[in-house]
């Protein structure tokens, strides 16, 4: 990009439209933007840009300012010379919807127009999507022709695709079409339909054979294209959906699962570690503004610390006096859910809290067209698969698993064989809970962070773990991954209530047939 | 054998009443009922009105901030004087958001605290569930949310917008250039019947505009619904083609993730612009607006108005929320609903003064034309006639700081029509409590 | 004939204990109405109007409780689903109530009002037959029954038991309330049915109508109780409570345990029908929040709290969470949270007999309430 800091001779109009984006008047901003679209000048890009990035400021004398991209330094745009005034005193430039489409257009042109061919391939992928204004074809057209990068050129020819597919000259239509069929893409599949369709009398409503013939190839080659990416995405938010219901129901299958608490306050789980999660952001965002980017590193750790304790000193106060009264069991922790969302509530408010994802989080991975995986998704997938291997290394691989095994499956054999069973308890449902504050801290990334968070997963979180048969974490993990894939292959069919309804028929009859869920395993839930 | 059983059973339940009638005559909780009432009867008590808003519950979300505003204002009023010379007193409930608990409460406020006045409810569903204790009681209600219409009561001020105060300019703007063009709308919302009735009412609006049935997809989801993953992909697919806009009615939690997966498909506001209906300030605060930026919402009123009532407004309310010490109390904002509880409460205020009593008949015909300056910055007033009140209509844009950027308002405030015109079932209906049509849902006066 | 039945009275109760109940039955059924409706607004014995539909709330509650106790105390069977009968009940009583507002409604219409605004011309097949009110209320024992009856042969059959049973009949009612939260069901979507007029062409709004619903609600209860109890005292009710402490040994001696279970499910989700048709005109509402998955949870909680396995416990303790519930949402809005909730956690802790069963052992002389029936107590020690 040209260096702004050399003042390469700024022309009157770039100063009259900078007033114009001062005035605060939406008409005038608009047709500021689009003039400054079409100045030669290289100062217009780095304006334009800046807007978009809301690094503009107007000085209360009108001057245009633009400021760096951390905020740090400000400086004149035609001069190029550093200003010193207050960021916070000067006045924005309103930013609407308008004006971002306005921006769009005049950056792609202006981009199209840069000897970068970087830049220049991401803005024809920009216009492929969007389709080109009416103003701009003529001036791609050209830019289309001149272009030596391919892939800069397949976009472009996409771009004009837009327009000329219902152009009156054939061949300009023959080649959109062409250029569509080679790209498969789906943004044109409602022109290519008509096309190939026929008129209320009967007749095609494309009288040209040779370009219906073509329509019709480049149609099926786009319903290919998009049934691949259909099954596609359902098995990848089928599974996206699992891993958020692993992430909810693995507490619950330790301390339901394994210990036989009918835990209704495991929802209260899940909520305090998505507060934890809150609470190290906000630290994170006033103490270590540096490492922001990294506050969900450490908030694993702290919810799984807080969760823990809590689950502790629980199970010490409460639960332990109930063992072997599991259906009582649902009454006290039905209490301490009660308490718990009451607690929350006065301490920070009924109100949701922000927990704002990491810039890294954002923004996603295309599959194919149309399905993108966005990387929060990738983050719950990937936590759900290292939780489950850290709690099943840890039941099945370390000494405390072995115990907390033995205490299920014979508790008084356990103590004969010297195993402290009631310490074993206190750590089994800590881990429980400490697991579930790792959901906690998935769950913050995907939903609100409010009070009620947990009473939205505590039906679907018992309905996994029954499923998978009590007291068998393989179970829980095959079932939430079932449910999870059944569930978004019926919605598109059903809808988003019927599907659920049927989901939840379909777990009804799956009991009646096995009643011990997937994997049934002896042991204190066993019978 | 049987009928013998029953026959002995009856007959010791006989003896059973003579001998235990005695203990129930020394019981406390009647005699202490009536004394209260008596002495809430006489003049120089403070003057009881009710807040019925849930402080627990799913609703609590949204309900427990009208609650503070409602303290808010009463305090303001009272810290001049009061009303009539007596002081107001506040008397908070909890309905805890369950819809029977509202008609409960309603009833104990109305009948055993003999309240003048109760300021509340927010789901129609809790409003349609008090209802006939306000009617059968003749008490009062000012309802602060906007809501779907189809309804005006002799007892009820609907201080909230009806749907031509909000969903319908909402709509002529997304058609307009300005507004995008659109020439294909998703009407997606939670299943109530709050969406239900304002995608119906647009539907008719749309076709009355020439919009091909074809152009339109409506889609519901459950409360508290999580995934949008589907929804958002049938939205991108529909949208191919042809400009097309979102009408948003989710409801409360479910916004979130809504947004969040549209941002993380790619699909950005100037693409596919979302309107919501429910999407305010308060909303916005619990959640991280960057992937809202330059959605749209319509409302009434928007904290970023600038004018001097709504200047006040912002520094009494954060004032008092520093005071009272409200959670996160530096962070606290002004919305709709807020706004439409604190003109409910002056408007009473300024009624019941003027009718020189609380008495409930007396202060219902003085609210009537009663005008108030809102924090919007207009004279807002109360319909002569149907109850709600005319008020401005804003669109806003969302912005990264959580607040609103206004792109469209009306002159004037506009007079709700309670009924649609566009829904055939009520084309004809008209609310007018005045003489001689005194009805709510006529299609002929009454007199 | 006479000895027998005398017998069996006995057996049920012991006289004081029948005393006992006549004297709370005759505060209940009549002391209370009449402090209503014989004495003047201002007189201290009043019983305030508003009071009457909120004690006729609770009535039903303890019914619910009551028939919760049966399966649960007795069979040991715990259903987190009884919000699906109750709000069956209430869903057939409230057809009826929508049918009887006739031309009165908003739109003036034969249909009921969210029928034409859904743009609906004729009644759905299955509101046919709720202009009666005896047809409604057989509905309101019948559909409650019926489904009942075929989803537990099923899950009695494949033999689902204990916390399977609690979590499936949990998935039902998230399913049903899924179901009639939908608008195309035909049940009011998430209003419900609301904005009754009448009931038998009794205005809903008079006090005296008030009143005999709360005096039905009495005596359904009563009856209720009485019959739960027959039936714990009978030969069947020993299978049962065999069942629950025992069941392969039952299983053992020849017993099948589908049609003692499946009985006194039938019976329990009956009794929760008749319970919602009766609340349903008292609180002027129906609707799906009735079926959320917290409600049900809620009805185990009354049990728990009054005393499993005692019946009149279940009852109390419906009548005593529910009164405090009423109370603390008014008197401490903020804190009612709090208080209910180390209610429970005390009660699980230190009462865990609940607040009746503990009287029972405490006082010597009502330990002969469980005797009377030869009924083993529930152990609060052994490992299920």
């Amino acid at each position: 990009m040209v260096s702004p800091d050399q003042p390469g001779g700024p022309g009157a109009s770039l100063q009259a439209a900078l007033a114009q984006l001062a005035s605060g008047d939406m008409a005038a901003i608009k047709s500021a933007i689009v003039a400054i679209g079409e100045l030669e000048d290289p100062v217009a890009l780095t304006v334009l840009e800046a807007l978009r990035e809301r690094r503009l400021r107007v000085a209360a004398t009108g001057q245009v300012l633009i400021a760096s991209s951390d905020g740090a330094t400000l400086r004149e745009v035609i001069s190029g010379r550093s200003a010193s005034e207050d960021l916070e005193s000067l006045g924005e430039i309103a930013m609407t919807n308008t004006v971002r489409r306005a921006l769009r257009a005049s950056v792609a042109r202006l981009q199209i127009a840069s000897p970068d061919s970087a830049v220049r391939r991401r803005a024809a992928a920009v216009l492929a999507k969007n389709g080109p204004p009416a103003a701009l074809v003529e001036f791609l057209r050209a830019a289309h022709d001149s272009e030596s990068d391919p892939a800069t050129r397949v976009n472009l020819a996409l771009a004009l695709a837009h327009h000329d597919l219902s152009s009156e000259d054939r061949e300009r239509r023959l080649a959109a079409i062409r250029s569509i069929a080679r790209a498969e893409v789906r943004t044109f599949k409602p022109q290519l339909e008509a096309m190939v369709g026929r008129g209320e009398g009967g007749e095609y409503s494309e009288s040209d054979d040779e370009i219906r013939e073509l329509a019709l190839s480049a149609l099926s080659a786009v319903e290919r294209n998009e049934l691949a990416g259909r099954i596609v995405r359902d098995l990848v938010y089928g599974l996206s959906l699992a891993s958020v219901l692993v992430l909810a129901a693995l507490g619950l299958a330790i301390t339901f699962g394994l210990m036989g608490v009918i835990n209704m306050a495991h929802g209260e789980m899940l909520m305090l570690g998505a507060y934890t999660t809150y609470l190290v952001q906000s630290e994170f965002a006033g103490r270590v503004p540096d490492w922001y980017a990294y506050y969900l590193v450490a908030a694993l750790p702290a919810a799984f610390g807080v969760c823990f304790a809590t689950g502790a000193v629980l199970e010490r106060a409460v639960i332990r006096y109930l063992y072997g009264r599991p259906l009582e069991t649902l009454l006290a922790t039905w209490g301490l859910a009660l308490l718990l969302i009451q607690s929350v509530r006065s301490l920070f408010g009924a109100h949701n809290v922000t927990v704002p994802s990491p810039a890294w989080l954002s923004g996603g991975y295309t599959l194919v067209e149309g399905v993108i995986l966005p990387y929060a998704r990738v983050a719950a997938i990937a936590l759900a698969a290292l939780i489950t291997i850290f709690i099943a290394a840890l039941l099945y691989r370390s000494r405390l698993g072995l115990h907390i095994r033995a205490v299920t499956e014979n508790r008084a054999m356990a103590q004969a064989m010297g195993i402290r069973t009631a310490r074993v308890d206190t750590v089994t449902f800590g881990l429980g809970s400490a697991v579930a504050g790792l959901g906690g801290v998935a769950l913050s990334q995907i939903g609100n962070v409010g009070p009620e968070l947990g009473q939205g997963y505590i039906v679907d979180s018992f309905l996994v773990v029954v499923v998978g048969g009590v007291g068998n974490l393989l179970g829980t993990v095959a079932a939430a991954l079932g449910l999870g894939i059944v569930n978004k292959l019926l919605e598109p069919a059903t809808g988003a209530v019927l599907g659920k309804i049927c989901v939840l028929v379909v777990v009804i009859l799956f009991i009646q047939r096995r009643p011990k869920g997937l994997f049934a395993l002896q042991g204190r839930a066993g019978q | 054998m049987k009928q013998y059983i029953w026959l002995i059973i009856a007959a010791e339940l006989l003896v059973g009443c003579g001998q235990k009638s005695d203990d129930i005559e020394s019981s406390p909780t009647s005699a202490k009922a009536i004394g209260e009432a008596t002495r809430a009867a006489s003049a120089d008590r403070p003057i009881k009105v009710g807040i019925l808003h849930s402080l627990s519950g799913t609703m609590a979300i949204s309900e427990t901030s009208l609650k503070d505003v409602a303290l808010m204002t009463i305090e303001e009023i009272n810290a001049r004087g009061g009303v009539l010379g007596r002081r107001i007193e506040p008397l908070v409930v909890d309905p805890a958001s369950d819809w029977p608990l509202f008609a409960e409460k309603a009833r104990q406020l109305l009948a055993e605290e003999e309240v003048a006045v109760v300021f509340g409810c927010w789901t129609s569903v809790s409003r349609k569930s008090v209802l006939p204790v306000f009617e059968e009681l003749d008490g009062l209600l000012f309802y602060p949310v906007q809501y779907e219409g189809e309804e005006s009561s002799f007892n009820v001020f609907y201080t909230g917008a009806a749907p031509n105060q909000q969903a319908i300019p909402a709509l002529e703007y997304l058609m307009s250039p300005a507004g995008g063009a659109a020439q294909r709308f998703v009407l997606l919302g939670t299943d109530y019947v709050y969406p239900r009735t304002t995608n119906k009412i647009l539907r008719y609006f749309l076709a009355a505009k020439g919009v091909p049935e074809k152009n339109i997809m409506e889609q519901y989801t459950p409360f508290g619904h999580a995934d949008y993953q589907t929804i958002v992909a049938q939205i991108k697919k529909f949208a191919v083609g042809a400009p097309t806009a979102v009408i948003s009615t989710i409801n409360g939690d479910s916004n979130v993730p809504f947004y969040k997966e549209l941002a993380s498909q790619g699909v950005k506001a100037t693409d596919i612009p979302v309107m919501a209906f429910s999407v305010g300030e308060e909303e916005l605060r619990g959640i991280d607006t960057t992937p809202l930026v330059g959605h749209l919402a319509a409302w009434n009123y928007f904290m970023s108005m600038d004018n001097p009532a709504n200047k006040d407004f912002i520094a009494k309310w954060k004032e008092y929320a520093r005071v009272k010490q409200l959670p996160h109390a530096d962070k606290r904002v002004t919305n709709d609903p807020m706004e439409a509880t604190y003109i409910g409460i002056h408007m009473w205020a300024q009624a019941a003064e003027q009718a020189g009593t609380t008495a409930v008949s007396a202060v219902r015909q003085a609210v009537a034309g009663q005008v108030f300056r809102a924090p919007s910055g207009f004279d807002i007033k109360m319909d002569e006639r149907n109850h709600h009140l005319h008020k401005p209509v804003v669109i806003g844009e969302i912005q990264e700081n959580g607040q609103f950027q206004v792109v469209s308002a009306t002159d004037a405030p506009i007079r709700a029509d309670p009924w649609s015109p566009y829904v055939p079932a009520s084309k004809e209906k008209v609310a007018n409590w005045t003489y001689p049509w005194v009805c709510g849902n006529c299609t002929e006066p009454k007199f | 004939m006479q000895s027998r039945a005398k017998k069996l009275l006995l057996e049920m109760h012991t006289p004081r204990q029948w005393l006992a109940l006549a004297a709370v039955a005759g505060i209940v059924l009549v002391a209370v109405p009449v402090l209503n409706l014989a004495t003047t607004p201002t007189s201290a014995l009043r019983v305030s109007d508003h009071l009457i539909p909120l004690f006729g709330k609770f009535l039903c509650f303890a019914l619910v409780a009551v028939a919760v106790d049966l399966l649960w105390g007795f069979a040991g069977i715990l259903s987190l689903g009884y919000t699906v009968f109750f709000a069956c009940g209430g869903y057939t009583m409230g057809m009826y109530l929508m049918r009887a507002i006739g031309r009165d409604g908003v739109y003036r219409n034969e249909l009921p009002d969210f029928m034409v605004f859904l743009d609906w011309h004729e009644l759905p097949w299955y509101w046919r037959g709720f202009d009666s009110l005896g047809f409604a209320i057989a509905m309101a024992l019948l559909v409650p029954g019926i489904i009942a009856l075929v989803f537990g042969y099923f899950a009695f059959r494949s033999r689902i038991r204990g916390v399977y049973f609690s979590i499936i009949t949990q998935a039902f009612t998230y399913a049903s309330m899924l179901l009639f939260f939908r608008n195309e069901t035909g049940f009011g979507g998430n209003n419900g049915l609301t904005d009754f007029k009448r009931i038998a062409g009794l205005p809903l709004h008079e006090q005296s109508t008030k009143v005999s619903l709360y005096i039905a609600s009495g005596f359904a209860l009563l009856l209720g109780y009485l019959l739960c109890r027959y039936v714990v005292c009978s030969k069947l009710g020993r299978v049962l409570v065999a069942l629950r402490d025992q069941e392969l040994r039952v299983m053992f001696a020849g017993y099948s345990p589908l049609k003692f279970k499946l009985f006194a499910w039938t019976l329990s989700a009956i009794l929760c029908g008749l319970a919602g048709a009766l609340y349903v005109p008292q609180v002027g509402i129906i609707n799906p929040n009735e079926l959320a998955p917290s409600k049900g949870i809620e009805m185990a909680v009354w049990v728990a709290v009054g005393g499993r396995g005692t019946l009149a416990g279940a009852a109390v303790g419906a009548v005593a969470v529910n009164g405090a519930k009423s109370w603390l949402t008014a008197a401490h809005p903020e804190y009612w949270l709090y208080v209910l909730g180390s209610l429970f956690i005390a009660v699980t802790l230190f009462l865990p007999r609940g607040l009746v069963g503990h009287l029972a052992v405490v006082s010597r002389r009502i330990t002969t309430w469980r005797k009377q029936c030869k009924l083993p107590r529930i152990s609060i020690h052994n490992r299920p």
